[in-house]
C-alpha cells in the first residue's frame, strides 16, 4: 500500500507540473494535428483503400508524437536538478520507474484520444463498432511504447543530444511491437472477426512483458550510473 | 520507520575509492564519525567533497571500499538508507511548478511521514515561508529555495544530515536562519556533515574538521571554540596556499 501512494506521489507530481506548464502535452498533441494534416492533403479523399493506410498512419502518429513526450520523463527531472532527490527517496529504482511508465502512458494516452478524434474527422471514419477492440489494441501498443521508452528516456537523459539518441534507441527496439498493432488494427478495421487479432493481441501482451522485464533486471544499473 | 541496526560508527568509510575514466578522484578515504558529531569538510576546488558526500548518501556507489551509514550498506540497504538520511545540495532538489506546500507534499509522501500536513506547516514557519505555502517554488528568490530545500531535507526527521554548501545563495539574516536551524539540529543529538568553503560559516558549529586535498583525507581532528583561531593557518598549510594579506588582516 505504502508502495502504491510513493508510486502515485510521483504520477501526480508530473500530472500537476505538466498540467501548470502544458508543455509536453501542447507540442505533441499539436504535432499529431500537424501530421494528420499533412497524410489528409498527401493521401487526399480518392485513395483506393484507406483502410489498408489508416492503420499505419495512425501508429507512425503515436510513435513520433509519443516520442516527444518520452525523453521528458527523466529529462526533465535531469533538467530541473530533481532526479538526485528522487533517487535519495526511499522507493525502489523499479518503483520510480514504474511511476515513470504510468506518467508516459497517461501522457501518451491523452495525445493519442486527441489524435484518433482528429484521425475520425479527417479520414471521415467509423469507429464507434470497433472502438472496444481498437482501444484495447491501443493499450497495449501505448504499455508497450511506454515501458521501453521510459527505460531508453533514464539511459539518454544524461547525454547532451538525448532526444536524437532516443529516437535511434526506441524506433528499432519497438518495430515488432508497432507491426503487431498495426496488423491489429487493420484487421479489425477491415471488419474480420474479433478471433483474427488475437496472435497479434499475443504478440502485444508478449512484447509488453518482455519491456517490462528487461526494465526489471537492467533499470537498477542504468538509473545508479 | 524501520528498526536501526546496530553500528559502532554512525558514518564508517573504508578505503573509498572512486574513479571518473581514468581520473581518481577518491583515492582511499578512510572516516569515522560518532553519533552527534557536526564534522565541517573543507578543501579546494576539485579534492573530490561533493563526490564524497555523493557516496555516503548512497547517490553514487564507490568504486572501491565500504560505506555504512546508520549500519546501513548503500549498495544493499539503499532504501532503508535514505530513510535515515538528508541531503541538502547544490541543487534544490524542488519541483518548480509546484508550490512550497505542493513539494513538501510530495517529499513528506515518499518518506511516509505520518500527519503529514502539521509538519509541513511546521516546516514551513521553522524555515520562515510560512507566508509563501502556495507559492510556486519559481517564484521564490535563490535564499528562499534554499531554505525550503532546507525543510525538504528534514521532514522526514533524519538521523543524518548531509550539507553541500548550503550557505550558497543565501544573505546573512538567511545564514543565520540556516545557523539556528543547525544549532536545533545539532543540539538534538543528530549528526552532521557539511561541506563548506567558508572558513567562518563551516566552522561555527562543528566540533570536527577535515580537510580533504587531492582525493585524500589529509586533516581530521576534533577542535573546540579555543582552536579555531588556529585552524585556518592549518588549513592553508594543508592546501599548501598561502592566505592573501587582506585575509590575514581579517
Amino acid at each position: 500500500m505504502i508502495f502504491i501512494r510513493k508510486l502515485w506521489a510521483i504520477v501526480w507530481k508530473d500530472l500537476l507540473s505538466e498540467l501548470r506548464t502544458k508543455e509536453m502535452i501542447l507540442s505533441m498533441c499539436l504535432f499529431s494535428f500537424l501530421v494528420l494534416i499533412i497524410f489528409s492533403f498527401a493521401l487526399g479523399t480518392e485513395v483506393m483503400d484507406l483502410k489498408t493506410i489508416v492503420p499505419g498512419i495512425l501508429w507512425v502518429v503515436f510513435i513520433f508524437s509519443g516520442l516527444m513526450g518520452l525523453g521528458r520523463a527523466f529529462g526533465a527531472e535531469r533538467d530541473k536538478g530533481t532526479l538526485s532527490g528522487l533517487l535519495l527517496c526511499p522507493l525502489s529504482p523499479w518503483g520510480i520507474y514504474l511511476a515513470k511508465v504510468v506518467g508516459t502512458f497517461i501522457f501518451t494516452a491523452i495525445m493519442e484520444i486527441f489524435t484518433l478524434s482528429i484521425f475520425i474527422i479527417l479520414f471521415n471514419l467509423n469507429l464507434l463498432p470497433v472502438l472496444l477492440p481498437i482501444g484495447l489494441i491501443i493499450f497495449l501498443g501505448t504499455l508497450g511504447f511506454s515501458a521501453i521508452g521510459t527505460l531508453f528516456s533514464a539511459m539518454s537523459a544524461a547525454t547532451k543530444s538525448r532526444d536524437t539518441i532516443l529516437s535511434i534507441l526506441v524506433f528499432p527496439i519497438t518495430v515488432p511491437m508497432l507491426i503487431a498493432a498495426v496488423k491489429a488494427t487493420e484487421t479489425i478495421l477491415a471488419g474480420k472477426a474479433v478471433a483474427e487479432v488475437y496472435p497479434s493481441l499475443k504478440i502485444l501482451i508478449a512484447f509488453d512483458l518482455i519491456y517490462l522485464l528487461i526494465a526489471y533486471l537492467t533499470f537498477t544499473f542504468i538509473i545508479e550510473e | 520507520m524501520r528498526k536501526l541496526p546496530s553500528y559502532d560508527y554512525i558514518i564508517e568509510a573504508k578505503g573509498v575509492k572512486k574513479e571518473f575514466g581514468f581520473k581518481a578522484v577518491l583515492k582511499g578515504i578512510d572516516l569515522q564519525l560518532k553519533e552527534g558529531d557536526f564534522l565541517t569538510l573543507f578543501g579546494p576546488n576539485g579534492a573530490g567533497k561533493t563526490t564524497f558526500i555523493q557516496i555516503l548518501c548512497s547517490l553514487m556507489l564507490p568504486g572501491s571500499g565500504k560505506v555504512c551509514i546508520v549500519g546501513f550498506d548503500p549498495r544493499s540497504d539503499r532504501e532503508a538508507l535514505c530513510e535515515v538520511i538528508g541531503f541538502v545540495s547544490h541543487h534544490t532538489f524542488l519541483y518548480p511548478n509546484l508550490s512550497a506546500f505542493e513539494n513538501l507534499k510530495f517529499y513528506g509522501t515518499m518518506y511516509n511521514v505520518p500527519a503529514l500536513g502539521e509538519k509541513i506547516e511546521k516546516l514551513l514557519e521553522l524555515v520562515g515561508l510560512a507566508d509563501f505555502p502556495n507559492d510556486q517554488v519559481q517564484t521564490f528568490s535563490r535564499g528562499m529555495q534554499q531554505r525550503l530545500s532546507l525543510a525538504r531535507a528534514v521532514i522526514h526527521d533524519p538521523v543524518v544530515l548531509f550539507l553541500d554548501e548550503p550557505y550558497t545563495g543565501l544573505d546573512q539574516l538567511g545564514a543565520e536562519d540556516l545557523k539556528q536551524i543547525l544549532v536545533e539540529f545539532r543540539d538534538k543529538g543528530k549528526t552532521i556533515v557539511m561541506i563548506s568553503h567558508n572558513l567562518d560559516r563551516g566552522l561555527e558549529l562543528c566540533n570536527r574538521v577535515a580537510i580533504l586535498r587531492s582525493g585524500r583525507l589529509v586533516y581530521h581532528e576534533e577542535i573546540s571554540e579555543t582552536e579555531i583561531v588556529d585552524f585556518k593557518p592549518i588549513y592553508f598549510k594543508y592546501i599548501e596556499k598561502r592566505p592573501l594579506p587582506f585575509q590575514v588582516a581579517l
